[in-house]
């Protein structure tokens, strides 16, 4: 039973032919229309940046807060908003739709979603925002369907199954409009299903193609998994992805094989687990994929936002595919043909002494985990997360809220049960340790550190780049700041009082800038009036 | 249908799916074996091997304060807290009462746990002798420097508060507890307890009990140590004391107070 609750929709207050459809091409020209926001990176190539002006270094300091939109839910609000003409569409958890007017903050419209007390999740019934392609707004839900909406009313024009909820499959990322399809990632790493990206026609919600993402028998890869633990083996696709039009790509991070700290059970490399994959848009075959963490055992994933930036390597302009993984490794790879061009740690780290020629981790001795405990840099929360980086044209540079801690990790039994947590072990923070955090800005090609600006605690939030030589950001202890994004010196901040859990966005309405953000259960509005 | 009437049918369906007995029936140590394997596979990820909590809750209590009885622990385990990251669980009764009997023993009174002393005596070495009255707040009396110790029965362990009376520094401090010493650009300086810092501001509590809020920025001293002010008391009592120390502390509240 879907409800969409229609709410007052004040004709004066907006100009029907304002609002154009968003057609594939405006995505890919995202750039030309920068008072809009309408894909969950701001642009196809993850760059999380802002080309808008108006907010700025010189007059930041007068950004004040305009309005706010309180959630009914305690769980996490991770959401990136979708801006297109002056709407804005939010999901909230667990996994309901919200329109509201960006001028307001008052809602236009609700889809609100009954869900079933049984649903199956690790983390919490997150959801991190929607796609939006033509007239309709899309949601993957937390039991795992995909749902199609009219964007003016919020009327359900589609429903789809997209996995069995009650095998511990769930949907948490925004899904991805590339031409005329929808792209999909699956949650459900910590429940042992199999991982798979898939694709849905964008008219008629018709599957149009799944790759999945731990290979079957006689495929290649199959072998990188002992006995039949490949059936279980996890490598889900639970963060958004990029894409590029000219290497018709799509290029999407992969999580923790499974069970996430007993890799005993599971032999090999565990292939595509903590992988970045890189497969045709069309067909959904993969071209080339690179592996990170072969053979976690850390739960570190691979499920970060890829940032595509053309940048010059020895002399010679590249494509590249920038890569700041959670293991605190920090890779730049050809998105072409996925070739390793460099790699070093960003973040502290003791798993590894370091990246070979091909950019495979040299594991450290004794850093898996034990029943005793075994004390490893970075944490199972990595150096970094779900949460965006962003890059800026403006720069040139690479902003990431990178983490600093460690953890103790545990093995423990895994026995596989359809639809229960299969974790294999568990972890604990390390004594004592005191935890921090920073922005840090890197140079692109390189991973050089230029600058970076200190946080009391691990960050849990991405950051925006503006071309108004900003660099957005928050802190789990409500602040949102913006620092000088070719300095990083702090030039605002303001206190919110609820936890940083999302991403930033800067949109324009009538020759106005804003910012928008996710703290705590509110959203929250900035702007210089 | 409406939304109302699905939710009471849903919840017709839990009640349904609760188990007869009050008391968990399966306990036996091959039970307990189960419920540790089972642990160890499915909730060690979020509560900790020892299960001393970590992004899940601390399970390691002689109170759990959502599952007192062991009803509301199965109904816990099997559907969940909802509005929190606890999800349900579906598993046979049979399963969930193992998992649920070794929960139990995660904080629970052991044998070795048993109380041997005498509370009243233990309510005089607090006022008297061991002068934890000057520091500790104990039903109503007492001082604030250190953590109220009113309901500490309920959330730590008899061995647990024994390890922390005889050497406090032995083990890291639960929670965030350190001491500051400050001074800031005007010339005033502040030393006291941690309340709450961030990459901003920073919150101190002094040891005469005043609040005090600074930013970072008009601070030229902050040292801020993770450590704790309180004496070691294992060779300043004799065991006999420590045990009746022990028996008041780890009283719950209204078991036996006067």
């Amino acid at each position: 039973m879907k409800i969409a609750v229609m709410l007052l929709v004040s004709a004066a207050a907006f100009v029907a032919s304002a609002q154009q459809p968003v057609t594939y091409d405006r995505i890919l020209n995202a750039h030309k229309e920068p008072g809009n926001w309408l894909t969950y990176s701001g642009n196809y190539a993850g760059h999380r940046f802002s080309p808008l002006t108006a907010i700025n270094d010189r007059n930041v300091a007068s950004l004040k807060p305009l309005w706010s939109y309180q959630v009914n839910s305690l769980q996490k609000f991770e959401a990136t908003p979708v801006v297109v003409d002056g709407i804005m569409y939010i999901t909230e958890p667990p996994s309901h739709v919200t329109a509201l007017d960006t001028r307001t903050g008052r809602p236009l419209w609700k889809y609100r979603r009954p869900m079933p007390d049984d649903v199956r999740v690790c983390c919490g019934q997150v959801n991190r925002g929607v796609a939006i392609l033509d007239n309709v707004v899309y949601v993957g839900t937390i039991d795992s369907h995909l749902v199609a909406l009219h964007a003016t009313t919020g009327a359900v024009l589609w429903d789809v199954v997209v996995a069995d909820y009650k095998t511990g499959h769930s949907i948490t990322a925004a899904p991805l409009a590339v031409k005329d399809k929808i792209v999909v990632g699956i949650a459900g790493g910590e429940y042992g299903v199999r991982g798979f990206l898939d694709a849905y026609d964008a008219k008629t919600g018709k599957r149009a193609w799944r790759f999945w993402t731990i290979p079957g028998p006689g495929e290649p890869g199959h072998d990188s998994w002992k006995g039949d633990s490949w059936k279980t083996g996890s490598a889900t696709t639970w963060v958004t992805g990029a894409f590029d039009p000219q290497t018709n790509l799509i290029y999407w991070g992969t999580g923790n094989p499974g069970p996430d700290w007993n890799g005993d059970v599971r032999e090999g490399d565990n292939l595509y687990s903590d992988c970045l994959i890189a497969v045709d848009a069309d067909t959904g075959k993969l071209k080339w994929y690179f592996q990170f963490t072969p053979h976690d055992v850390h739960d570190w994933d691979a499920t970060e936002v890829p940032v595509l930036v053309e940048a010059e390597v020895r002399g010679t302009k590249r494509k590249l595919v920038l890569f700041p993984n959670r293991n605190a490794f920090y890779y730049v790879l050809d998105r072409t043909t996925g070739e390793f061009i460099a790699g070093r740690a960003y973040a502290k780290q003791t798993w590894a002494t370091g990246l070979d020629d091909n950019g495979r981790p040299q594991r450290a001795p004794n850093t898996f985990p034990t029943l005793q405990g075994t004390a490893v840099w970075p944490s199972v929360s990595g150096a970094n997360n779900w949460y965006s980086p962003s890059y800026s044209p403006s720069t040139g540079l690479l902003y990431v809220a990178t983490r600093e801690s460690g953890a103790v990790f545990y093995i423990g039994d895994a026995e596989y049960k359809e639809g229960e947590q299969f974790n294999g072990g568990g972890f604990r923070s390390v004594p004592n340790e005191e935890q921090w955090g920073a922005i840090r800005a890197f140079e692109p090609a390189t991973g050089r550190v230029k600058w970076e600006h200190k946080l009391f605690s691990p960050p849990w939030s991405g950051v925006l780049s503006t071309a108004g030589n900003l660099l957005f950001g928050t802190t789990n202890e409500g602040q949102v700041f913006a620092l000088h994004a070719a300095t990083g010196k702090a030039l605002w901040r303001y206190q919110t009082g609820g936890m940083g859990r999302s991403n930033p966005i800067s949109y324009g309405v009538q020759g106005k800038q804003y910012v928008a953000v996710t703290m705590g259960n509110s959203l929250h509005c900035f702007g210089l009036e | 249908m409406t939304l109302a009437a699905v939710s009471l049918l849903l919840l017709q369906a839990n009640l349904a799916d609760l188990p007869s007995a009050t008391r968990n029936p399966f306990t036996s140590p091959a039970d307990l074996e189960l419920g540790r394997k089972m642990y160890a596979g499915r909730c060690a990820g979020c509560h900790g091997p020892a299960g001393d909590g970590g992004k899940g809750a601390n399970l390691a209590l002689p109170t759990l304060s959502r599952a007192e009885t062991d009803t509301s622990l199965y109904r816990v385990i099997r559907y969940g807290i909802p509005e929190t990251e606890m999800p349900g669980h579906n598993m046979t009764q049979r399963e969930i009462w193992q998992l649920a009997a070794f929960v139990r023993t995660l904080g629970g009174r052991t044998g070795a746990d048993t109380i041997t002393g005498d509370p009243a005596r233990g309510a005089a070495l607090f006022s008297g002798k061991g002068a934890c009255q000057s520091c500790h707040l104990l039903n109503g009396k007492g001082g604030h420097l250190g953590p109220s110790l009113t309901d500490l029965g309920r959330r730590r362990s008899p061995a647990y508060i024994r390890s922390k009376v005889v050497d406090p520094a032995a083990e890291p401090l639960a929670g965030d507890f350190s001491t500051v010493r400050l001074k800031t650009k005007t010339g005033e300086s502040v030393s006291g307890v941690l309340i709450n810092q961030d990459t901003y501001s920073i919150q101190v509590r002094d040891n005469g009990t005043r609040l005090h809020s600074f930013w970072k920025q008009d601070l030229t001293q902050l040292d801020v140590e993770r450590k704790t002010p309180m004496p070691a008391y294992g060779n300043k009592l004799t065991a006999q004391e420590l045990n009746d120390l022990v028996a008041l502390l780890a009283r719950t509240p209204g078991e036996g107070q006067q």
